[in-house]
C-alpha cells in the first residue's frame, strides 16, 4: 500500500466543525446558568445589566463583526492567489482582536475600580443576585476574551504559514479552519452582547 | 477481498520494525495509530493497576469495623483518588484510546486515522492531565478528599488540592474530545472501498456512537470544572447558596456530562462483545442493524437521563418522574443488545477460548449491573438505596464487570494479533475463574450491604455489617490474585509465547485479513470490501480462492 501524503479537505473541515460544536457546548454551560439565574433574580440582573457600558459593548461588537469580515475575505483572497491581500486581511483581523481586548480591558478596569469583581466586598455585601450577575459576566466575557486571544494567536500562526508559502491557492484548509474558529469567537460574542448589555 | 497476500505471516514483525526507527522517540512521537494505541494501552493499564491497589487498600481498611489501617482523612483521599484514577485515567480513555486506536482504522480498511498528529497530541494531553492529577496528590493541601464527583459546596471549600486535580481532569477531557472528533471524522472519511455503513464492524459502530458522546458531553464537564476552580480561586459564588448561587446547578452540569460519560465507558465495551460473540459462536451476529442502531440510541437517550443521580437532591416531582421514565427508556436498547448476543449464541458452535469466557462473563455481570440500575432508576426505590453500597455494587458490576471484563476480553482477543505471539490458554482460564469468583464475592456483598442500609464512602460502620464486609475484602484478594495471574500469563505469552499467525479464530472483520503483526500502513494492498463483517461463508470462500491461487 503506497502512502501518499494524506490530504482530505472535507475531512479537515468536518473535524473543525465538530470542534466548534464542543466550543458551543462549553459556552452552553454558561448560558444555561444565565437562564436559570435570570429567572431567579430578574431585578438584580436588570440593574446589573444597566451598569454595563452599552457604547463600549456596541463598539466591540462592530469591531468583531469587522474582524470576521476580514477573516472571510482572507479565505477568498487566498483562493484568488492574492497572498499580499490575504496577509493584509489577516492583519486586519488580528488588529481588530487587539482593539477588542483593549476595550475589554478598559471596561473591566472601570468595573474593578468601582469595586465590582468576583468576591469583592461590594458584591459580597450587596444583593446575592447582583453578585451572581457579575460573576457570570466576568466568567463569560473572560472565557470569551481568552478565546479571542487564542483565535488571534492561531491567525497569526496562519499568517506566518501564508507568508512562507505553505498555505496556497490549492491548499488553504488551515486558513479556512482558522477563519471558522474566528467566526465562532464572533458568534459567541453575538450572544453574549445582547444577553448582558441590551436585553436587561 | 485480496486475502492471498495478507494471510502470510510477516517475518519482519510488521509495524514493530518496518519504519526502521527504534528507541523511545519512535514511540512517544509516533503518529502510527497502532503505536499510539499501545501507548494508551500501557498507560491506562498502569493506572488501572494503581486504581486496583488503592481499591485493595480501601477494602483492607473496611475489613473490620473501626480503624484498621489508616486515618479517616487518608481514607477520604484514597476513595477519591481511586475514583478519579479509575474513571478519568482508566475507564474513559481505556477502550477507545487503546483498542479503538489499535483496531478501528484497520477494521474500516484505512491506513491511519484522519488526524494522526492530533491523535498523538491527544495522548500527550492525556499524559499532561495525568501528571497534573498526580501532582495534586502530593502538593498544596494534599490529595483531594471530595470523592470523584467533586460535589460543591465541599469541593469549593476543602483545603485539599482540588483545583489542580480539576485542572488535570479538564485537560483529560480535552484529550477525550480530540479522540472523539478524530474517530468520527475517520469513520466518515476513511472507509475503504466497499465498506458501506451496513458493513462497518460493530466495534467501530460503538466507537462512533461513543465519539459523539465524547464530543457533545465533555465540554459541559470542562466548563463546570472551570467554574469550580473559579469558585475556589476568585470566589465567584455561582454554586454558593450563601452568595445567591445554587449547588444543585453544579450537580445538573456535572451529571449532564458524567451520566453520558458512563456510556463513553460502556458502549465500546459492548462493541468488543459484539465482535467476540459471533466469532467464537461460528455464527453471524444476530440483529446486526439493531445492535448498531441501539448504540446510537443509547448515546442519544443516555444524554437525557442525568437527573436520575439527583432524585434525593431536591428536584420537582415532575422532573423526577420524567428523568425516571427516560432512564427506563435507556434500558430498551441495552436489552436489545443483550438479547441479540444471546440469540447469536443460540445453536452456535461455541468455543470457550479465553476471549469468549470474558465476553460471556460480560453479558452476565452487565445484566446484573443493568437490572440493579433499574432499581436505582425508579424514583421510589432509589430514595431507599441512594448513597448506599448498593450504588457502589451496581456501578462496579457495570463498570468493572462490564467494561473491565470487556477490556480483558479485548486484551486476549486482539493483543496477540499485534504482538504476533500468544498466551497459554489454561492459566488464562484459571485466572478468569478466580476473577469471576472474587468479583462476585466482592461486589455482590456490597449490593446486599447497600440493601441493609450501609452508606457509601463511610470510614466506619455498624457491627451488623461486619460479616459481609469481611466477605467482600476476601473477594477482593481472590480477584487480585486472578488479575495478577491473568496479566503474567498474558504478557509472558505476548513477549515469549508461541507464534500467532493468520486468523486462528476465523474472524471476518478486516483486522484478521492483514499480516500479523500488521505493517505500519496496515494493508499490503488497499482492501476492497466485498462482504459483511460477520459473513463467515464468504470468508471461507475467500480463503478457498486464496488457496487455489497459491496451489501450482
Amino acid at each position: 500500500m503506497t502512502h501518499a501524503p494524506h490530504k482530505d479537505y472535507s475531512g479537515a473541515k468536518l473535524g473543525m466543525w465538530l470542534f466548534l460544536f464542543t466550543e458551543l457546548l462549553l459556552f452552553g454551560g454558561l448560558f444555561v446558568l444565565y437562564a436559570v439565574y435570570l429567572a431567579r433574580y430578574p431585578q438584580e440582573f436588570a440593574s446589573g445589566g444597566h451598569q454595563l457600558n452599552v457604547v463600549l459593548g456596541c463598539i466591540n461588537t462592530l469591531i468583531l463583526l469587522t474582524s470576521s469580515l476580514c477573516a472571510a475575505m482572507a479565505v477568498t483572497a487566498i483562493q484568488q492567489d492574492n497572498r499580499q491581500l490575504t496577509l493584509r486581511l489577516l492583519g486586519g483581523t488580528i488588529l481588530c482582536a487587539a482593539g477588542f481586548m483593549v476595550i475589554k480591558y478598559v471596561e473591566w478596569s472601570a468595573k474593578i475600580h468601582h469595586g465590582i469583581y468576583p468576591g469583592s466586598a461590594r458584591l459580597v455585601e450587596g444583593p446575592p443576585g447582583e453578585s451572581i450577575f457579575f460573576s457570570l459576566y466576568y466568567m463569560s466575557t473572560g472565557i470569551h476574551g481568552l478565546h479571542v486571544l487564542i483565535g488571534a494567536t492561531l491567525l497569526a500562526w496562519i499568517a506566518w504559514k501564508v507568508r512562507n508559502g505553505s498555505i496556497t491557492r490549492t491548499d488553504f484548509v488551515i486558513l479556512e479552519n482558522g477563519a471558522l474558529y474566528w467566526h465562532l469567537v464572533d458568534l459567541i460574542w453575538i450572544f453574549i452582547f445582547p444577553l448582558y448589555y441590551l436585553m436587561l | 477481498m485480496s486475502i492471498t497476500l495478507q494471510e502470510q505471516p510477516t517475518t519482519d514483525r510488521g509495524f514493530w520494525n518496518d519504519t526502521g526507527k527504534t528507541g523511545i522517540g519512535s514511540w512517544i512521537f509516533s503518529t502510527d495509530h497502532k503505536r499510539i494505541g499501545l501507548l494508551y494501552f500501557y498507560s491506562v493499564l498502569g493506572f488501572f493497576l494503581v486504581g486496583v491497589v488503592l481499591g485493595l487498600l480501601l477494602r483492607l481498611e473496611l475489613m473490620a469495623p473501626g480503624r484498621d489501617l489508616m486515618s479517616a482523612q487518608t481514607y477520604n483521599a484514597l476513595f477519591t483518588v481511586h475514583g478519579v484514577v479509575m474513571i478519568f485515567l482508566f475507564i474513559i480513555p481505556g477502550i477507545p484510546g487503546a483498542f479503538g486506536n489499535m483496531v478501528m482504522p484497520i477494521q474500516i480498511g484505512a491506513a491511519d486515522v484522519s488526524f494522526p498528529r492530533l491523535n498523538l497530541f491527544s495522548w500527550w494531553l492525556y499524559v499532561i492531565g495525568t501528571v497534573l492529577v498526580l501532582l495534586s496528590l502530593f502538593t498544596g493541601g494534599g490529595a483531594p478528599d471530595t470523592g470523584w464527583t467533586f460535589y460543591v459546596p465541599f469541593s469549593a471549600r476543602t483545603g485539599t488540592n482540588v483545583s489542580l486535580a480539576l485542572f488535570g481532569v479538564f485537560i483529560l477531557g480535552f484529550s477525550s474530545i480530540l479522540t472523539g472528533l478524530n474517530f468520527v471524522t475517520t469513520i466518515h472519511r476513511l472507509r475503504a472501498e466497499g465498506m458501506t455503513w451496513s458493513r462497518i464492524p460493530l466495534f467501530t459502530w460503538s466507537l462512533y456512537a461513543t465519539a459523539w458522546v465524547q464530543i457533545l458531553a465533555t465540554p459541559i464537564l470542562g466548563i463546570t470544572l472551570v467554574l469550580v476552580i473559579a469558585e475556589r480561586m476568585l470566589g465567584t459564588g455561582l454554586f454558593d447558596a450563601a452568595r445567591g448561587g445554587d449547588p444543585i446547578m453544579f450537580q445538573h452540569l456535572f451529571w449532564i456530562y458524567s451520566h453520558p460519560a458512563v456510556y463513553i465507558m460502556i458502549l465500546p465495551a459492548m462493541g468488543i462483545i459484539s465482535e467476540i460473540i459471533p466469532v467464537f459462536s461460528r455464527k453471524p451476529i444476530f440483529g446486526y442493524k439493531m445492535i448498531a442502531f441501539s448504540s446510537l440510541a443509547i448515546a442519544a437517550a443516555g444524554s437525557l437521563v442525568w437527573g436520575h443521580h439527583m432524585f434525593t437532591s431536591g428536584m420537582s416531582d415532575t422532573a423526577v418522574l420524567v428523568f425516571s421514565f427516560l432512564t427506563f427508556i435507556v434500558a430498551i436498547p441495552s436489552a436489545i443488545k443483550v438479547f441479540n448476543w444471546v440469540s447469536t449464541l443460540y445453536r452456535g458452535s461455541i468455543s470457550l477460548d479465553p476471549p469468549m469466557l470474558f465476553a460471556l462473563t460480560f453479558i452476565l455481570l452487565f445484566s446484573i449491573g443493568g437490572l440493579t440500575g433499574l432499581i436505582l432508576g425508579a424514583a421510589a426505590t432509589d430514595v431507599h438505596v441512594h448513597d448506599t453500597y448498593f450504588v457502589v455494587g451496581h456501578f462496579h458490576y457495570v463498570m468493572f464487570g462490564g467494561t473491565g471484563f470487556a477490556f480483558f476480553a479485548a486484551m486476549h482477543y486482539w493483543l496477540p494479533k499485534f504482538y504476533g505471539r500468544t498466551y497459554k490458554t489454561r492459566p488464562a482460564v484459571i485466572a478468569w475463574g478466580l476473577m469471576f469468583v472474587g468479583f462476585n464475592l466482592l461486589y455482590f456483598s456490597m449490593k446486599v450491604l447497600g440493601m441493609q442500609g450501609m452508606p457509601r464512602r463511610y470510614y466506619d460502620y455498624l457491627p451488623e455489617f461486619a460479616n459481609l464486609n469481611m466477605v467482600a475484602t476476601v473477594g477482593s484478594w481472590i480477584l487480585a490474585i486472578g488479575l495478577v495471574l491473568m496479566l503474567v500469563n498474558l504478557f509472558k505469552g505476548l513477549f515469549k509465547g508461541a507464534p500467532f499467525t493468520g486468523n486462528p479464530w476465523g474472524g471476518a472483520t478486516l483486522e484478521w485479513s492483514t499480516p500479523t503483526p500488521p505493517p505500519t500502513l496496515n494493508f499490503i494492498t488497499e482492501p476492497v470490501v466485498t462482504h459483511g463483517p460477520y459473513d463467515y461463508t464468504a470468508l471461507k470462500h475467500d480463503v478457498r480462492e486464496a488457496d487455489s491461487g497459491v496451489t501450482p
